[in-house]
């Protein structure tokens, strides 16, 4: 992969829900190989931002380009084929609810790979153990706690060795040990492998803890308006929106 | 002995419970008025303390006093209703350019009423919603949105066309297993109802006719009557809307709640059609199913007819089935589950489609549920009458 090209551009996005604006002109860059947080209050535009970045909507205007490449120009083959690319853990896990553990961390290899079922099977199993949850494959998941899904739904994102993992709010709904288990999962992950993570949060321990970059979004600003190292952005900004938010503190 | 027991509720006169509101001239103040107020400042005694307070304003008004001083100290419990009506009070008195001051509230009225009231404030600072209140601007979105959602369906049935004709080029793909489940939900499951609507459909036919007929001699077309109203138009309608009931609404259910849970979002990212991947199963489902209890209904119906023949009408058993097959042609079977096809794709297709419609929360899975069920049940009367008409005229 070439280090130079990024590994997500998003350019002048704007995206709409009907008639509400929700993000304008919206410009980023995702450094292949980096932590990418996409931070803010809630009702900011940060899920939103993920899903343009994935390609699950269309912008209204401006472009995403992963690894160079706009996803606007792909057909619906070549943009399943940058998909392969890419795995994404949803907010609740979003297993499929009518198969067990091992067959939805099966499901995206036995339709997209032409391995033996036996060596599919490893694979699944190996998976689930870097998410500690050897042992569950039979369990459908509405026997599984919320956090034990979420860990479920991201050894299914990591089931075809991703370039990119997307994370829509890792911790939210975790207790803090849970939560800081994920967290050193999630490291463990980009330090092993060298793969891009873009995360959308708003807790504060996971963004000083685990962050190289963060871009702060603003509802008002419908936009980013501070990007950078969170520890640097704490000490050098001068915006007070940027103040609060890092400091939580509710008068800026 | 008539014992008379006491109401567990005493009706609440203002005659009969002590004052909760008493009035002084202040003397130690600036001549002024002093309100005490006393008792429990709570829902429960809302009503009557506003009624109190109504009857007490116009002796207050009558004094012309500039101030008014309300001694809160001896309320014995307060809740947000009572809040309210110390706000009320407060309201009260200011539109008539009286002051007020509350005096010796205990800290838990006190900061209650802070609160209350900074919420009452901020109430307004939320995003205004703004609803075309012309009368002719709502017709016209009305319009606007209907046929929106009429190229939505189209675009889905297009695709949904497609994608079947995909699955019969290439059978491999499908995904069997999962056809097989919803065929046992929507069919295998569903044999017990359908036989016995059916079963007692064919019976009241068969009753209903069969007193007008026997007076004539005629009892013995009871059973070409019953064979040809259900096998040509009954069999069908019922099980479909039967179909449509139980497994419409579990299609529309089930895809909403994947919507709600970003499992068709997990999907589409993983590389899966959802239209391939969860409607197509359920499609073919469907399209297996409603033919096969169509001929399972239309044979219960027959059957509820021949026990009317055989115990009302004295026939043997023999000569019902012999006047029922008569009765009936083959291409009445093979229209009626060719009309079973179609009902089939309409019910399934538009029950897939609302479930894909669903955005949002909970509510939406049952709105798009019932808009399922009730689209599905239009559709198949629609196609039920267009096939009638193209019948009539093929004939």
């Amino acid at each position: 992969m070439n280090p130079d090209i990024p590994a997500i551009a998003v350019e002048n996005l704007t995206a709409r829900y009907g008639e509400r604006t929700i993000l304008e002109g919206v410009t980023c860059a995702v450094r292949p190989g980096e932590v990418f947080l996409i931070i803010g209050g809630s009702g900011c535009g940060k899920s939103t931002l993920l899903k343009y970045m994935i390609g699950l909507y269309t912008p209204a205007a401006g472009r995403v380009c992963v690894h160079g490449v706009d996803l606007s120009t792909l057909d619906e083959e070549a943009l399943l084929g940058m998909r392969k690319g890419m795995g994404v853990l949803f907010q609740s896990g979003a297993l499929i609810g009518s198969m067990t553990l091992f067959e939805n961390v099966a499901l995206p290899l036995s339709e997209h790979t032409r391995l033996p079922d036996e060596t599919i099977a490893r694979i699944v199993r190996m998976k689930l153990a870097l998410v500690d949850l050897a042992g569950y494959e039979d369990l459908y998941p509405a026997e599984l706690s919320g956090g034990m899904k979420k860990r479920a739904g991201l050894a299914r994102a990591m089931a075809l060795d991703p370039s990119i993992l997307f994370f829509d709010e890792p911790s939210s709904g975790l207790d803090p040990v849970s939560s800081a288990e994920l967290e050193a999962t999630i490291t463990r992950i980009n330090e092993g492998t060298g793969t891009t993570l873009v995360i959308v949060s708003h807790d504060l321990d996971l963004i000083f803890h685990i962050a190289h970059r963060v871009v702060l979004l603003d509802s008002e600003a419908r936009g980013i308006i501070a990007e950078g190292d969170p520890h640097r952005l704490r000490e050098t900004s001068r915006d007070r929106r940027v103040i609060r938010f890092l400091n939580r503190t509710i008068e800026g | 002995m008539n014992r008379r027991v006491p109401d567990a509720h005493p009706p609440d006169t203002p005659g009969r419970l002590p004052r909760r509101l008493s009035l002084q001239r202040d003397t130690a103040g600036t001549g002024g008025l002093r309100l005490s107020v006393s008792g429990r400042l709570d829902r429960d005694a809302f009503t009557d303390f506003l009624a109190e307070w109504q009857d007490l304003l116009p002796d207050i008004e009558a004094g012309r006093p500039e101030r008014i001083a309300v001694d809160l100290a001896p309320i014995s419990t307060a809740d947000s209703a009572g809040a309210l009506l110390l706000m009320q009070m407060e309201t009260d008195l200011k539109q008539r350019a009286i002051a007020v001051d509350f005096l010796h509230a205990s800290g838990d009225i006190e900061a209650m009423f802070t609160l209350l009231s900074e919420q009452a404030a901020r109430a307004h600072a939320g995003p205004v919603r703004t609803d075309g209140g012309n009368p002719l601007v709502r017709v016209g979105d009305a319009g606007v949105r209907a046929y929106q959602e009429f190229v939505v369906l189209m675009t889905f049935f297009g695709e949904m066309i497609a994608t079947l004709a995909d699955a019969v080029r290439h059978p491999r793909s499908v995904r069997w297993g999962d056809v097989l489940v919803s065929v046992q939900r929507a069919g295998l499951e569903g044999l017990p109802i359908v036989g016995l609507i059916s079963f007692l459909l064919g019976l009241i036919i068969a009753f209903m006719s069969s007193l007008q007929l026997k007076p004539l001699g005629a009892g013995v077309y009871v059973a070409a009557l019953v064979g040809i109203s259900v096998v040509k138009e009954l069999g069908p309608i019922m099980t479909a809307i039967v179909v449509a009931g139980r497994s419409g609404s579990a299609f529309a259910a089930e895809i909403g709640t994947m919507k709600v849970n970003e499992e068709v979002d997990a999907l589409v990212i993983m590389g899966f059609d959802p239209m391939k991947f969860i409607a197509l199963p359920k499609i073919l489902a469907a399209v297996i199913v409603l033919p096969l209890l169509t001929l399972y209904a239309d044979l219960f119906a027959i059957l509820g007819g021949l026990v009317v023949g055989v115990l009302g009408l004295d026939l043997t058993a023999q000569t019902y089935i012999h006047q029922t097959l008569q009765g009936i042609r083959v291409t009445d079977i093979s229209t009626s589950l060719l009309k079973a096809v179609v009902f089939a794709v309409l019910i399934a297709g538009i029950s897939c489609q609302r479930g894909f419609l669903v955005t949002g929360a909970a509510e939406a899975v049952g709105r798009q549920t019932t808009s399922a069920v009730v689209s599905s049940l239009f559709l198949v009367i629609i196609a039920d009458s267009a096939f009638a008409i193209a019948l009539h005229y093929i004939r």
